[in-house]
């Protein structure tokens, strides 16, 4: 047994570090920490579904789309740039297209769902890159820099904005993303969705109704995937439908089954793996797909349980383990 | 009368499963349901519960038409079903699958960001439950490293948290040792007895359970009620001991079907 203060203790480390980063590293490591925040809270929502209510999307990217899209729209074409703006706008959007595309969804399992789930994301992918008077098709739209708890920061070049007030506003949302999500796991409601992930007719005998579960589940991890969506695009300062495009996606599944899908915190460890990892196989290796295809097959036959479930203590069996 | 069942009929295409059924069970009431295999109880079952929808007839729960409601909304009424093969929610503990039927029970699943821990009268429930089927020191392990006879129990456990007034039992002991059948018995008795539970309803196999435990017995064959009386009846009844129970045999230890 781990005591209790292991995971105290570390997150305290790990917050503490996260907190010092700009004033330390090197300012290439601090940017590259930019996406893994996005993807964090990103992660923290797409396992709400995966880990805790088992099922898994395949079209997360189409969620990750419109949260970057709306940031977009809004700084380009409406005049918004306030980022508390464009982080409710995005949430709701994602909200607002979740709850039919997942009353729809959460039908199916299994390979449905996950089909199901692609082919809305690719619905939308298609919409973005062919409607290209509203979106830009496939050159994308620019995204003007969002103002921050009201201000320009205009005295801020490019990258002193990114390493410094964007990196912490974007900490700031990881944070309070993951203490929401830490709620959220552990309510009765997250209970009840891990009942529908154990055994979904034993549920329902017990009086919990599975699709509305499912689709609660469904709609709160789209909203955290546009709340990604919309921090991850400002770094750059574009949007295009690559975002929206299934590999990415496919992204999401390898990030999550990197950290493992069995810990709260394992989604953000595989976040920041697979963003770092990406980082220095690229710059020795140009087909970094390969070396993580590789990585991938490892990974399921080898760690089921991702890089958390390295650490995990195992499970003492008392009995046999049939049934 | 508590459940009531009328000329139920049910088929699958040309296959009649069941051809006319009629029963009632009271309040208060232990009745065993009997049938070789085919002879329609796992539909019987199915329809009794709202599972399945009959082609015909009607079944009524507390005066009301459950025919086909879904498994949801009987809970809800106050019907409670374990199932044959054992069911448990593999990674959740003891305590947590009993905590999740308090829960559902008292209509608090869509508590979103309140703490579970901090609830205090689902905790109190779950353990008082535990306590009664004697798996309270085993609150902490998975459902899946207990032992089967263990996981049985925690099934029929976790349905007696929804504190039904009905509960239909499909095969209770089946998968349990013959040494721990009466052991298993013996704890849902008590427990039911102490939870307020009024009537019960098991399909089961074991003589030795059927006419230890029963009021009443009901038996099938071919779909059809071939007879429905006391335990002592049923044992003098020449064509019920002929193609329901067998000469002399106990039809323990059935294989599933």
């Amino acid at each position: 047994m781990r005591p209790w203060w292991a995971t105290p203790a570390m997150l305290a480390a790990v917050g503490i570090a996260a907190v010092l980063m700009p004033l330390l590293a090197p300012l290439y490591y601090v940017t590259l920490m930019l996406p893994f925040m996005a993807y964090g809270v990103v992660l923290l929502g797409f396992n709400l579904l995966f880990g805790y209510t088992g099922l898994v999307s395949f079209g997360h990217a189409l969620f990750i789309g419109i949260g970057a899209y709306t940031g977009a729209v809004l700084t380009t074409h409406l005049g918004i740039r306030q980022m508390e703006v464009i982080l409710l706008v995005a949430a709701l959007a994602a909200a607002v297209a979740a709850a039919p595309v997942g009353a729809l969804c959460v039908r199916y399992v299994k390979i449905y769902f996950g089909m199901l789930t692609l082919a809305f994301g690719m619905v939308f992918y298609t919409f973005l890159l062919k409607f290209y008077r509203i979106t830009g098709g496939d050159e994308g739209m620019r995204l003007l820099r969002p103002y921050l708890l009201g201000s320009e920061w205009a005295g801020f070049n490019k990258t002193a904005y990114l390493v410094g007030p964007y990196y912490y506003y974007s900490l700031a949302v990881l944070a309070l993303a993951t203490l929401v999500m830490w709620r959220i796991v552990a309510s009765p409601f997250g209970l009840c969705l891990r009942t529908i992930r154990d055994n979904p007719v034993k549920a329902e005998s017990l009086g919990i109704g599975v699709p509305r579960y499912r689709w609660y589940a469904f709609m709160i991890s789209a909203v955290y995937a546009a709340v990604g969506g919309a921090l991850l695009a400002p770094p750059t300062g574009n949007v295009d439908p690559t975002l929206a495009y299934w590999t990415h996606s496919g992204n999401v599944v390898f990030m999550v089954l990197l950290g493992g899908f069995a810990s709260f915190w394992g989604p953000l460890l595989g976040a920041f793996v697979f963003i770092f990892l990406q980082d220095t196989v690229m710059s020795v290796f140009p087909y970094w797909q390969l070396v993580f295809g590789a990585v991938l097959a490892v990974l399921v036959i080898f760690a089921p349980g991702g890089l958390m479930g390295l650490f995990a203590p195992r499970p003492v069996p008392l009995a046999s383990e049939r049934g | 009368m508590i459940l009531e069942a009328q000329d139920l009929r049910h088929r699958y295409g040309a296959y009649v499963a069941l051809d006319g059924v009629s029963l009632s069970i009271r309040e208060n009431e232990f009745v065993s349901i009997i049938g070789p295999n085919g002879a329609g109880k796992s539909t019987l079952i199915n329809v009794l519960t709202g599972a399945l929808p009959p082609t015909e007839g009607r079944v009524r729960f507390k005066g009301r038409d459950i025919g086909g409601i879904g498994p949801v909304a009987l809970a809800r009424l106050g019907m409670a079903r374990t199932f044959q093969l054992v069911q448990i929610f593999p990674d959740l503990t003891v305590l947590e699958t009993l905590e999740a039927a308090v829960v559902s029970r008292l209509g608090r699943g869509l508590r979103l960001f309140a703490s579970l821990r901090g609830d205090r009268a689902v905790r109190a429930e779950a353990l008082e439950v535990a306590e009664l089927f004697g798996l309270a020191d085993r609150a902490g392990l998975p459902a899946r490293v207990l032992p089967q006879g263990d996981k049985k129990l925690l099934d029929v456990a976790s349905a007696f948290t929804l504190r039904p007034e009905i509960i239909l039992l499909d095969e209770p002991t089946s998968g349990v040792s013959t040494a721990d059948k009466h052991a298993v018995m013996e704890i849902l008795v008590g427990a039911a007895r102490r939870i307020g539970l009024r009537s019960i309803i098991q399909v089961e196999h074991d003589m030795d359970i059927v006419f230890g435990y029963s009021d009443r017995i009901i038996a099938l064959h071919q779909g059809r009620v071939l007879a429905d009386d006391t335990p002592a009846a049923i044992r003098a009844d020449a064509r019920v001991v002929d193609m329901v129970i067998g000469r002399g045999a106990r039809m323990s230890g059935s294989p599933p079907c």
